[in-house]
């Protein structure tokens, strides 16, 4: 039987065949490069180097040391698998006790002690992915919006948007005062939303921010909860990065500031969490909402069934985080690594006159390659971006695929390699910097990678097995895409 | 309290506040009885008796006994720990390559090996319940609708329709004809709905079937696949309890009927877990396999939403792949589940209950129509009302699956050990041979109205109660998210 595309449309439905996975951006190429070349430290030394991936693989010595001592975590081991049965039959929504308390336990930890979270309010959910879907289901309807302040993580569109027919309407941030979310800003953006008739249900913000690597001030967050207070919208705060924060100023999460007493309707109040940042874990898909809204937690625990998280997994986490002795040392082990890391990182790029925003939290830093753009424009910063893979060798995110208005910025991950990777890339970026000062002749061979990038444009659309790992990663910003050079 | 209420429903959306997730059905209050007094054979041995959940907890001997001999499945064993890193770090929506191998040579096996399965058309979702909604979410706008065989599984309202928008068009079956699904049946619903101005976008089965347990015959199969052909619309098989056919006839599968026929590949989707036929509920594999190209490419992108977890994958994709202990369990499996089958229909027989001639599934298809004093939903609920609290036993009435002929009911057999399941068909027998005596008739009409008024309390302090504290809810059972709905009593009839 001949079927026509037109045929084979028809038969699915509009979320199928819309754009809202937000994948085929042409931003998607820049992954290629690095799936066709990666680096290997001996294998393959001049390969590409994978910067745009937001994980955190700094502290699995100390897991792996936990889970050889703890064997009764597992339902697999001679320890464990008496309880083998009973979890895997478990299927209730409301996820194990032990898990929920020890899920509650952990984040009361990672915020200092100074909140308690009641296990009660933890709902599980497909990771942060499905914990973004489901809260946009409970708060909002198709067409309604989320005001995102930018630059934001690529996901959000997918996750908050694609099945839920919700919208995301930036609020504007620059560097002209580091990327603060301002009330001038949220007033202007929720005007916007008045004016065209769009129905704004509530404003969703990361906090430590990706990609920025920032945390939130208590006057930005107490303006912010204000505003929603006054505005009667949802306020959503993703705090997938809360232990990554490794220097001053401290993380202030939204949890501390609703104790304050400034007169905050809590049913407006959701906490989006996840393991995947915090502990390194985005393979287990922890996904939880936490809401002071008895109505979302009891909603939200039924949908929870689209996306609980494997009762295997649940027993692991149960136990690994309700060892207090241990949770604390990750946290404070994890903080001193990442800020190791982060010191090397950004100082070596200093030393090349290369600077990035000013960052305390998160893993990865946001670089500031203004001065290195030909024009202050996008097509610039993608001319900039095209180039790294292929010359520079670096797998980073370009900052418009972050919605970030400005364009020169680029978020540069550093926690999912080994200290020797860093000093490569390191390297690598000083020399391409240092190069750049000089005049430049242009290539020709600038043409053939642009002639190659748009030939893997035409391939990555017919190509429906694609087998790279990392090309789909589900929880990773969008694409990465060579600079080239400036001139 | 009411005001504020509403006022929070207005913050909230449309989804959020309607009923569409399917518990606010009175039925849940079945589930009360058992939880408030669950049986167990020494600390509660008149507590009720749990036969409302479709679970499989006949094989998991064979399962820890492989744990233990393959300590390298597992990254927290000394010899797997090596694999921990990049197992947890995983987290690409294509799943391993091993786990996705496995599951396909596992679908195969589990089908006699009459078929093969292509990994990369295996993708991943939340469980069966992930897997229904994905598939909506792939083929069906808001609006549109599916045609469901009843009586079928109650959660298919929630996992079908609730965030997806997508109704159910019901094709009625009964007992005329052991409940086959007929052409004629198929088309007139179709019609209806089309009449209506319904766009019906596809049609779902579930073979083997649950409730009844019966696997569909090549012939239906066939002219299933004519009809969805026909009128272009998708058929959704969901095949989740593939493995737990345990006599004959033979399970056909869909994938055995399209090699054979003249179909459009784009049309035909399979929904599979581990759930049943390995008793894994709790470890949220669901599995979408599709024949349209189009559809497992965006699946995969909507797996996202909800994938199997990396360390789940790597445990299974080292079982499901050793074929000897595959074929073991398949076939022991299937032996227990004959064997208690054999056990309980046998213990039905003997005071004269009827039940649905079957070959698969974890449960029976009782026929309790004779007891019934009026052939109506009421008078099923009122058979059904006292069984928990007479019969103590927690059943699941036939209505809760949308059957159109009161007094069936669905009774689960596998979730529980031998000595329970005499302890249930005693009950059983205590019942039926307690009916005949004249005598009682009394005693029930008094004890019917306390029982009703009870369960009238019940409902509503109950829904009240999960209104206010959503939060709180303790039981288990109550909230079991691959369950169907209720259970309810079985009011002794009166003749």
């Amino acid at each position: 039987m001949g079927f026509t595309l037109s045929n084979q449309q028809q038969l699915l439905s509009k979320i199928a065949t819309g754009n809202g996975h937000g994948e085929n951006s042409p931003y998607f190429d820049g992954w290629k490069a690095y799936d066709s070349d990666p680096f290997h430290p001996t294998k393959n030394p001049n390969g590409v180097i994978q910067m745009g991936l937001a994980e955190n693989q700094m502290c699995f010595d100390l897991i792996q040391e936990w889970i050889l001592n703890n064997p009764e975590a597992s339902i697999c081991t001679e320890a464990g698998v008496n309880e083998f049965k009973d979890i895997a039959i478990f299927q209730d929504y409301h996820g194990l006790p032990e898990f929920r308390n020890a899920v509650a336990n952990f984040m009361g930890k990672v915020r200092g002690n100074r909140v308690t979270f009641e296990a009660d309010r933890i709902v599980m959910s497909g990771g942060a992915t499905g914990a973004h879907e489901m809260i946009a289901f409970c708060l909002a309807d198709p067409g309604d919006a989320f005001l995102v302040p930018v630059p934001y993580y690529p996901g959000f569109d997918r996750d908050l948007g694609w099945r839920t027919g919700v919208q995301l309407i930036p609020v504007a941030c620059d560097s002209s005062n580091n990327f603060k979310v301002t009330r001038a800003a949220l007033e202007a953006a929720y005007e916007k939303a008045q004016i065209a008739n769009i129905r704004v249900k509530g404003l969703l913000i990361t906090n430590p921010s990706n990609p920025l690597g920032t945390v939130l001030d208590r006057d930005t967050l107490r303006s912010l909860v204000t505003f929603i207070n006054e505005k009667k919208i949802h306020l959503v705060c993703d705090e997938i990065y809360a232990a990554t924060v490794f220097s001053q100023p401290s993380f202030i999460s939204i949890a501390e500031i609703i104790e304050e007493n400034i007169g905050c309707n809590r049913n407006l109040i959701h906490i989006v969490y996840s393991l995947s940042k915090d502990m390194g874990f985005p393979g287990f898909r922890v996904g939880i909402v936490y809401s002071y809204n008895d109505t979302v937690v009891n909603c939200a625990r039924k949908m929870s069934s689209f996306g609980l998280v494997s009762t295997q997994t649940q027993h692991l986490i149960a136990s690994m985080l309700s060892d207090n002795e241990f949770v604390e040392r990750f946290i404070a082990q994890s903080a001193k690594r990442l800020k190791t890391r982060h010191m090397r990182f950004t100082m070596g790029l200093a030393q090349v006159g290369t600077s990035c925003l000013k960052s305390n939290g998160g893993l990865f830093v946001w670089m500031d390659l203004r001065r290195l753009l030909k024009e202050q424009t996008f097509e610039a910063e993608m001319v900039l971006w095209r180039t790294i893979i292929h010359e520079v060798k670096l797998n980073v995110s370009p900052g418009s695929s972050f919605h970030c208005p400005e364009p020169g910025w680029f978020r540069v991950c550093f926690a999912n390699m080994d200290d020797k990777t860093m000093e490569v890339a390191l390297t690598r970026i000083r020399t391409f910097v240092l190069q750049d000062k000089e005049a430049i002749v242009p290539r020709k061979s600038n043409r053939s990678w642009q002639r190659n990038l748009r030939l893997s444009f035409q391939s990555r659309r017919t190509d429906d097995n694609m087998m790279s790992p990392c090309m789909m990663s589900p929880h990773t910003p969008i694409p990465q895409s060579p600079l080239v050079r400036a001139t | 309290m009411a005001s504020s209420a509403s006022k929070n429903s207005l913050l909230l959306s449309k989804i959020a506040t309607n009923e569409k997730h399917g518990e606010n059905s009175p039925y849940f209050n079945g589930w009360k009885a058992y939880d408030q007094n669950p049986f167990h054979p020494t600390e509660n041995p008149e507590g009720v008796i749990q036969m409302g959940l479709a679970e499989n907890q006949l094989s998991f001997d064979l399962v820890e006994e492989w744990i233990r001999k393959n300590p390298k499945a597992s990254f927290c064993t000394a010899e797997g720990v090596e694999k921990f890193r990049s197992v947890a770090n995983f987290q690409d929506y294509h799943g391993f390559p091993e786990f996705r191998q496995a599951i396909a040579t596992f679908m195969s096996k589990a089908r006699g090996g009459r078929v093969t399965f292509d990994p990369d058309r295996v993708v991943m979702s939340g469980g069966a319940t992930g897997a229904n909604e994905l598939v909506m979410f792939c083929l069906a706008d808001p609006g549109d609708a599916f045609l469901i065989p009843s009586p079928y599984y109650p959660a298919y309202y929630r996992d079908l329709g609730w965030r997806t928008g997508v109704q159910i068009v019901p094709v009625d079956c009964d007992s005329s004809n052991n409940f086959k699904i007929t052409k004629e049946a198929v088309e007139a619903a179709y019609e209806k709905a089309k009449n209506n101005n319904i766009k019906v976008k596809g049609l779902i089965i579930t073979n083997p079937s649950n409730p009844l347990g019966t696997t569909l015959d090549k012939d239906t199969l066939e002219s299933l696949v004519t009809f969805i052909n026909q009128k272009n619309i998708h058929l959704v098989c969901d095949e989740i309890y593939a493995a737990t056919v345990f006599s004959s006839p033979k399970y056909t599968c869909i994938t055995q009927v399209i090699q054979d026929m003249d179909c459009n590949p784009n049309l035909i989707h399979i929904v599979y877990s581990l759930s049943k036929d390995m008793g894994f509920p709790g470890l949220r594999v669901g599995i979408v396999y599709s024949y349209n190209d189009d559809v497992v490419n965006i699946g995969r992108k909507m797996s996202s939403f909800g994938l199997v977890s990396s360390q789940t994958q790597h445990m299974l994709a080292s079982m499901l792949s050793d074929e000897d202990f595959v074929e073991k369990f398949l076939a022991t499996s299937s032996k227990r589940l004959a064997k208690r089958h054999r056990v309980f229909t046998k213990g039905l027989e003997e005071v004269g209950i009827s039940y649905l001639k079957s070959n698969a599934g974890l449960f029976c298809w009782m026929d309790l129509r004779r007891l019934l004093k009026d052939q109506t939903l009421d008078g099923e609920m009122v058979l059904w009302r006292v069984i928990v609290n007479e019969v103590k036993l927690n059943v699941s009435p036939g209505s809760s699956f949308k059957c159109v002929e009161p007094g069936w009911f669905r009774v689960c057999f596998a979730n529980m050990d031998d000595d329970t399941v005499e302890v249930a068909l005693k009950r059983i027998r205590a019942l039926v041979g307690q009916e005949k005596k004249a005598q009682e008739q009394a005693q029930v009409k008094s004890t019917k109205k306390r029982w009703q008024s009870n369960l009238r309390l019940s409902f509503s302090s109950s829904t009240r109660r999960f209104e206010q504290e959503g939060v709180s809810v303790k039981s288990p059972h109550m909230m079991s998210p691959h369950s169907p709905m209720p259970h309810t009593p079985f009011v002794r009839a009166i003749t």
